[in-house]
């Protein structure tokens, strides 16, 4: 619900969506004109991070993962949600919250592939 | 701008408290045919009340245009992202996050997702979408 609060307070105070995938690759489009407050909410999402392990709960990082692999999802996760316009949150948590069947189509696309990829990570290699 | 900031840090509170900043967590809910964990089903649910509940009103008193089409770009992407979503754990915001983990792990990630955003523009010279 947190989730869903920030991105009310970004739509409300600075008329954007929270998708951080557009936000992300808006920092490297053409023109540069809107940077400062992407940046800024990057900063915030990475700053959390610190917070919460500071006095939450240390950073409890995953072993075993080759970098490899976590190098190309990175590209499937960079490449398709600049070409699909949106992940988790821009489809999922914003573009559902305002009924949009295009969000819909997506979100249902994408926890289909991730499943199959889990399901091949996880159970046939 | 100072909203900005804010937004980025509930926005990352948020994902640490719902534990969609660990990978493991998210793997298992993608894990629909292992030991299953659906508990994040109802942290996506959450987040959709509150925007579903909030984002009408706002738009009614400022209104802003949305693609509405269904196209290929929008299903080749959203299944691409898919695929690299389920190989890793990390979604955009949770692998930005999780770089205050300070481990090589999400640095490498994202260093990948940028890359593949920039790649994505050498097709598709039309600009940021949604």
């Amino acid at each position: 619900m947190l989730i869903g609060l920030a991105s009310v307070w970004l739509l409300s105070a600075n008329g954007r969506v929270a998708g951080i995938s557009g936000i992300l690759h808006g920092m490297f489009a053409q023109p540069p004109a809107d940077r400062p407050w992407r940046l800024l909410f990057l900063v915030g999402l990475i700053a959390a991070g610190f917070a919460w392990h500071l006095f939450v709960a240390p950073a409890q990082p995953r072993a075993g993962f080759g970098l490899g692999w976590a190098a190309a999802a990175g590209l499937l996760v960079g490449f398709g949600t600049r070409v699909g316009g949106g992940c988790t949150s821009g489809h999922g948590v914003c573009g559902l919250g305002r009924f949009s069947l295009r969000s819909l189509v997506a979100v249902a696309i994408f926890m289909a592939t991730g499943m199959a990829s889990t399901y091949v990570m996880r159970h046939v290699l | 701008m100072i909203h900005a900031l804010g937004a980025g840090v509930l926005f990352g509170i948020g994902l640490w408290l719902s534990g969609m900043a660990n990978p493991r967590k998210v793997l298992d809910f993608l894990d629909v045919a292992g030991d299953w964990d659906p508990s994040l089903l109802l942290v996506m649910a959450g987040a959709v009340a509150v925007t579903a509940t909030f984002f009408r009103p706002i738009l009614k008193r400022r209104p802003m245009e949305f693609r509405k089409e269904i196209d290929l770009p929008l299903v080749v992407g959203a299944g691409i992202f898919g695929i690299g979503w389920g190989i890793g754990g990390y979604c955009p915001g949770p692998a930005i996050t999780a770089l205050s983990n300070l481990t090589l792990e999400p640095l490498v990630f994202v260093a990948a997702m940028i890359a593949g955003g920039l790649l994505a523009r050498i097709p598709h010279s039309a600009g940021p979408g949604r």
